[in-house]
């Protein structure tokens, strides 16, 4: 069973989606260009979200992908509330005033955000109510609280992430009467969710990660080739500080149950995360809360069971740590990436494809025979291979769509075979989990010219 | 590409010329410091040559060998460090062009004796060439070359694949359907010919410069008076242009441009190692045109390159540079060649690389090389353009120059790569940059006959264009100038360009019949417009008096008097083929083929006195020209006019200026170029519109309706009509067309070529234009002639064809061509008599294949319905005798 190339393009281009920073008088003054995104499911439905938007009261923009687990309940609250969040966090004491006054007058709210939205990427209208009060509840808090020092960019993405993690959590204990409601926001405390979030302000880059998403600096070097920095670290086993830090948080008697098969408690795979109340609430809040929820939650063994060796919750948090870099001429993108595509593609791999996709065919590297010994066949054949890179970038209008055509499609040559590409994509709902994992890309584009006059 | 250099120009050139080899050998030591140049430029010269690559030495070569001694060649680099030292060296008399044909095979016997001539190495091999075919259209055009080259002594024959497989044990033939073998093909060192060349041009007293740059030449009062250089002013009497890809550079650099039309491209060939077992150096060079490359044996390896379909133009915005740097390889860009090496070759798949070189050649805009004389700065000589075939142009190519530049004019007919049939609307940079991408390609591409050029287009129109077009006109273009072929009616799909590139018959056979058919039986409307037009008055009687000079015609005609005359030269022969209306005492308007434009300004501005009272006008642009043919012509235009235009009122060859519509003041002649009965109406262009919609309205009851040329070259061919450009040119005198009535020996005063004519008439003509008529040709299965065929009588090759039109009226195909006598021991060239025409048996080649035909020396009456004036009856008289 093979799926032509349409087929094939119909499936990779289904979420894919792009945004171009507008321009003004033919200029375009942002240091970003604009964004390319897409989404490839493995799990049914996908666990995996973005979200993109602007912020229209202080300047900047707000990229993020968002892995779930255990449903998706959790990465969609996040994706659709954490944005509020850090655009509250950023505002001004005087804008937070002026919002919170046309609410009280039932005035026309200032617009926050300006979405970049995908047809796909929905918001709950049901639970835009409660989500707003939660909002408001923060703001009136940071109104209160007005230091009167100026928002520091990394202190407002830490303080936004825990406030918001920490209102899932209440919005769980409290519940709702509304018995749908009621439902949702159980769900979203009891999945989880990691978040890899860009905010790009002029040439300032601040890098929000929890979880083990990550994001990754394309950087073009002076003879062209391209080059890969990480701009956030994962949080999962393989990093020894995150486990450091795990242990240090939790008695020394607990050290040997809390990392188990490069997991925590020998569940979680990420050591960071939204929501995931199981590995935050003690005990007793888990049995309450499950014991008076509605049946759906009770009949749930997943939410009934309490993990192994659980003595001093919490044992997740959802505290991101912030990377800040200074964008320079050389950066010429970013990729937000869900865990999907960094389990199958290396980073360099993804910088090149990137990077070679982005600035055109011309930019591949030319080919010199120089002092090799290379006969004609090796030639030929290096020569078809990149022409074939060259077809499969043709294909694509979308950077993200393309790195998943390498990262789905790739064989040991690194160029595309459609019959691995065609096998990938026809599996059965309930195999392709085996072979691959959800995977959501968002490549930001920057604008050189503009970062370079800064 | 040092090394590559050194295995090149490996020679012994040091050698030569005492004085020549001290100047430069110091040079050769350290090519990147600029040297102190130890002799002194001279202040004057006879001929200064700008460029040493193999054109410029050739040329040098010629003229010291005609005599001419005080020549100074220089160059801003060293000699033969351009193209010419990266060209692959190979000679090829295979051309599809009979000129470059002969200029190819001058070259290969030039540089076979060159060796011995000068003592320069050469590397002169004679390898012999395989062309191959992969389909059956290229096997045909392969095979009309062979017919062109057999005829003129050229050994070559169509081989099967198997044979070209014993030639070259290399080539992969399971797709090949045949072969073409030209076993006297060359290899040559292209620069140690160059070399070679200078050498003998040295000797005989040429004075060489290197590193010497040209920065423009100046012109005064329309002639070449010297060139200003890096190094001081040499005044001159002479300049040629042999810059390569320099030359449209170096034409602007002056205040009075010369436009000499060329563009870049980058060309890309491979070099190898040797084969383990190195080829022989007398291995046939392989051309494959469908897998667009040429492979030749080099040191033991081979060198293949080709032209690809997507070539890289460069220097557009005229980037100079001392060298030719070696330009970055593009692997990528080659790929597409490699692959069709490596599946003519697959044998060499594990063959190490040498080297990839990139070395630009320039290209023209119609595939053609350029030389002559500029049309507007006498002395100033071009040779350059030469579209990846230098080397083996570059003997015959520098020959004719310098005949042309000793004698006048170069002992063969080279219009078709005359300077003058381009003018200032070919030389933009965006035109040459669009059309060489289209020209490049094409150096592999199938020619078919009527194939025109996509690029470039829609530069000069009608004001009738889009309503032609919208009613389904195609086009052709001639000097920039958008034409129409033939009309496709509504509903009626043809095929598609590529399909429908044939040389059988092609799809708008059945269009271009019913047009024709219209001619015959009412009337049809063509637009004319693109003929040049230029108008000739005077205060006094000179303008009369120069025409009747330069005019063999008699001109002295009542006024409203259309003449068709030649604009001949010293030898009888036509320089132009023109009509001209007397419009009144002393002004006159002069109607002449297209591409004539600036040959024609050229020649009348030379030759008319420097006169302020005698003004010539280039007319071309304010007239829309409309040619109204058919029986029903006359009542078209009577209705329209309210003017009797019956023959008794509005004879033939008659001009008068009248109203049509309501637009006044058209000049309507009542002339075809076809022999139908009809009108020409030329139309201040604000009217064009409103004339063209009236004749249409007012046609309808006669049944008009468009019609396009390739109607009217089947009628004109069909009644053995001659058109300058194809027929006729300057070798050709009326006398040997059939066109004494033209010509009036006795109109009591002198004119140009009449002692040539005179001579002509007494002693007989040496070719005669003769019309063919196709016995046993069926049009829907045999390959059709085009022009260029092989003319045979009685089995033995006596000229070429020079155009020919199927005839819907005989429903056979019409040549039309020269026959020669020549004499069966000696060659001699006889004089052709009526009788030598009219009882000989023959043939034509078409493709290999020979076709009887039956001669005539007159057309068939029965064609003409219309009554003729006295001057055109006596036609029949001469048929008489």
């Amino acid at each position: 069973f093979y799926l032509t190339p349409s087929q094939v393009n119909s499936i990779l281009k289904a979420n894919e989606y792009s945004f171009k920073v507008p321009e003004f008088d033919g200029k375009n003054v942002s240091s970003v260009l604009g964004f390319d995104s897409n989404q490839l499911p493995a799990n049914a439905p996908i666990e995996d979200r973005r979200s993109a938007a602007t912020c229209l009261q202080t300047r900047g923009m707000l990229l993020g992908v968002f892995d779930g687990h255990a449903g998706c309940a959790c990465a969609q609250a996040v994706s659709e509330r954490l944005f509020y969040y850090i655009a509250v966090s950023l505002l001004p004491h005087e804008t937070l005033l002026e919002i919170e006054n046309a609410v009280e007058s039932g005035r026309a709210l200032l617009p926050i955000l300006q979405w970049h939205k995908h047809p796909n990427d929905y918001f709950s209208k049901e639970a835009s109510k409660l989500y707003f009060n939660s909002l408001r509840t923060y703001w009136q808090e940071l109104i209160d609280l007005n230091s009167g020092e100026t928002t520091d960019v990394r202190e407002a993405l830490i303080n936004a992430f825990k406030r918001l993690d920490n209102d899932i959590s209440l919005e769980a204990q409290v519940g709702d009467p509304n018995s749908f409601l009621n439902y949702l926001v159980l769900r979203v405390a009891f999945s989880g969710a990691t978040a890899c979030v860009a905010h790009v302000d002029g040439v300032d880059l601040h890098i929000a990660n929890t979880g083990d998403s990550r994001a990754m600096l394309g950087v073009q070097e002076e003879d062209g080739s391209w080059s890969a920095v990480n701009l956030s670290y994962d949080h999962n086993a393989q990093n020894e500080h995150e486990v450091e830090r795990v242990k240090m948080e939790h008695p020394k008697s607990e050290e040997k149950s809390l990392v188990k098969q490069d997991r925590l408690l020998g569940l979680l795979m990420p050591f960071r995360a939204f929501g995931d109340v199981k590995f935050k609430w003690s005990i007793e809040l888990q049995k309450r809360v499950v014991e008076s929820g509605p049946d759906q939650l009770n009949d749930n063994e997943y939410t009934k069971f309490i993990p192994p060796n659980y003595h001093t919750p919490p044992y997740l948090t959802a505290e991101p740590e912030v990377i800040h870099h200074k964008l320079r001429p050389q950066d010429k993108f970013l990729v937000l990436a869900t865990d999907g595509l960094w389990e199958t593609m290396h980073r360099q791999d993804v910088a090149r494809i990137v990077g070679e996709y982005l600035t055109g065919v011309h930019h591949q590297q030319p080919i010199a025979v120089g002092g090799y010994k290379v006969t004609l066949g090796q030639m030929r054949g290096l020569l078809t291979e990149r022409r074939a890179r060259i077809s499969s970038v043709f294909e694509d209008q979308n950077a993200a769509t393309h790195l998943i055509r390498h990262a789905v499609g790739n064989n040991e040559f690194g160029t595309v075979d459609h019959e691995r590409l065609s096998k990938m994509l026809s599996l059965p709902e309930e195999l392709a989990r085996m072979y691959r994992d959800d995977i959501t890309i968002i490549v930001v584009q920057f604008n050189s010219h503009v970062i370079g006059a800064y | 590409a040092r090394m590559f250099l050194r295995l090149l120009s490996d020679i012994q050139w040091r050698a030569a010329h005492p004085k020549w080899r001290r100047m430069t050998s110091s040079q050769r030591s350290t090519s990147t410091t600029a040297e102190p140049h130890p002799v002194s430029l001279p202040a004057q010269a006879q001929v200064v040559i700008c460029g040493g690559g193999i054109m410029g030495t050739s040329v040098a070569y010629h003229l010291s060998k005609m005599g001419w001694k005080d020549i100074v060649l220089l160059e801003q680099g060293r000699l033969a460090a351009g193209t010419t030292r990266f060209c692959a060296g190979i000679v090829s008399t295979a051309r599809p062009v009979s000129i470059e044909l002969k200029m190819a095979h001058y070259s290969n016997r030039l540089y076979q004796q060159l060796e011995q001539e000068t003592g320069v190495q050469t590397g002169y091999m004679k390898t012999g060439s395989i062309s191959l075919a992969q389909t059956q259209d290229r096997l045909i055009s392969l095979r009309r070359i062979a017919s062109s080259l057999n005829v003129m002594g050229i050994p070559c024959e169509i081989i099967s694949p198997k044979k070209a497989l014993q030639l070259h044990p290399l080539i992969n033939i399971h797709d090949l359907v045949g072969a073409m073998y030209v076993p006297e093909d060359a290899l040559v060192s292209s620069a140690n010919v160059s070399l070679a060349l200078a050498t003998a041009a040295s000797r005989n007293g040429v004075q060489i410069h290197e590193r010497t740059c040209v920065s423009h030449v100046t012109i005064q009062k329309g002639r070449v008076t010297g060139v200003e250089t890096d190094r001081g002013r040499i005044q001159c009497e002479y300049f040629v242009n042999c810059a390569g890809q320099w030359a449209y550079e170096l034409g602007h650099s002056g205040e009075e441009p010369v436009h000499i039309p060329l563009h870049a491209c980058e060309h890309f060939y491979l070099l190898t190692h040797p084969v383990k077992e190195p080829l022989s150096s007398s291995l046939p060079t392989v051309v494959d045109p469908d897998g667009r490359i040429y492979i030749r044996n080099w040191q033991g390896g081979i060198l293949s390159g080709g032209f690809e379909k997507n070539p890289k133009p460069l220097f557009t915005e005229g980037r100079n540079q001392l060298e030719i740097q070696n330009l970055q390889e593009d692997w990528d860009h080659f790929g597409p060649l490699l692959d069709a090496l490596l599946r003519r070759m697959p044998g060499l798949e594990a063959l190490q690389i040498m080297q990839l070189v990139n070395c630009p050649e320039s290209f023209t805009p119609d595939m053609r090389c350029i030389m002559g004389e500029s049309p507007t700065a006498q002395g100033y000589f071009v040779l350059a353009g030469m579209n990846s075939a230098g080397i083996s142009y570059g003997g015959g190519a520098g020959k004719y120059l310098a005949e042309w530049i000793v004698n006048g004019y170069p002992s063969e007919n080279v219009w078709p790569l005359d300077l003058k049939r381009f003018g200032t609307l070919q030389s933009s940079r965006t035109f040459l940059r669009h059309r060489v991408m289209e020209v490049m390609p094409l150096m592999c591409d199938l020619k078919v006959p009527r194939w025109d050029f996509q690029t470039g287009r829609q530069l000069r129109t009608s004001p009738l264009y889009d309503r032609l077009d919208a009613q389904g006109a195609r086009w052709m273009e001639k000097h920039g100038f958008e034409r129409v072929k033939y009309f496709v009616p509504p509903g009626n799909d043809l095929l598609d360009l590529d399909h429908s590139k044939t040389f059988y018959k092609p799809d708008w056979f059945d269009i271009v019949g019913s047009e024709v058919k219209c001619c015959k039986e009412a009337v049809c409307v063509i637009d004319m417009s693109s003929f040049t037009k230029f108008e000739i008055s005077s205060t006094g009687d000179q303008a009369l008096e120069s025409l009747q000079y330069l005019f063999s015609n008699d001109l002295d005609v009542p006024v409203g008097h259309v003449v068709h005359t030649g604009m001949l030269n010293e030898k009888g022969g036509y320089e132009n083929d023109c009509s001209i209306a007397r419009l009144s005492k002393r002004s006159f308007f002069m109607i002449s083929p297209t591409d004539q434009q600036v040959h024609c300004w050229a020649w009348l501005k030379s030759h008319l006195p420097d006169d302020s009272n005698l003004v010539l006008e280039d007319v071309t642009w304010k007239y829309t020209a409309l040619n109204l043919i058919g029986p029903r012509a006359v009542d078209v235009l009577s209705e329209l006019s309210y003017a009797p235009m019956t023959a008794e009122h509005f004879p033939s060859l008659f001009c008068k200026e009248m109203s049509v519509g309501y637009a006044n003041g058209i000049r309507v002649m009542s002339i075809t170029h076809t022999g139908e009965p009809g009108f020409v109406l030329y139309i201040p262009i604000e009217y064009a519109l409103h004339v063209y919609n009236e004749v249409m309205n007012m046609g309808q009851k006669y049944g008009i309706r468009n019609a396009g040329y390739y109607a009217l070259r089947s009628l004109r061919i069909e009644k053995f009509f001659a058109f300058w450009g194809q027929d006729l040119d300057a070798f050709t005198t009326p006398m040997e067309c059939g066109r004494e009535f033209q010509v009036k020996l006795d109109k009591g005063v002198p004119f140009l070529g009449q002692e040539a004519l005179w001579e002509q008439k007494q002693n007989g003509v040496y070719k005669r234009f003769t019309m063919f008529i196709l016995e046993d040709h069926d049009t829907d299965m045999d390959l059709w002639p085009w022009w260029g065929e092989p003319i045979f009588r009685n089995g033995r090759y006596v000229g070429k064809t020079t155009s020919s039109a199927y005839s819907y009226t005989l429903e056979r195909h019409v040549c039309l061509g020269f026959v020669h006598h020549f004499d069966e021991k000696t060659g001699e060239e006889l004089v052709v008599t009526t009788d030598f025409i009219n009882q000989g048996e023959y043939e034509i080649d078409i493709a290999g294949q020979r076709f009887q035909a039956k001669a005539k020396l007159y057309p068939f009456s029965s064609l003409f319905t219309q009554r003729r004036r006295k001057d055109e009856v006596e036609l029949s008289g001469y048929q008489r005798e």
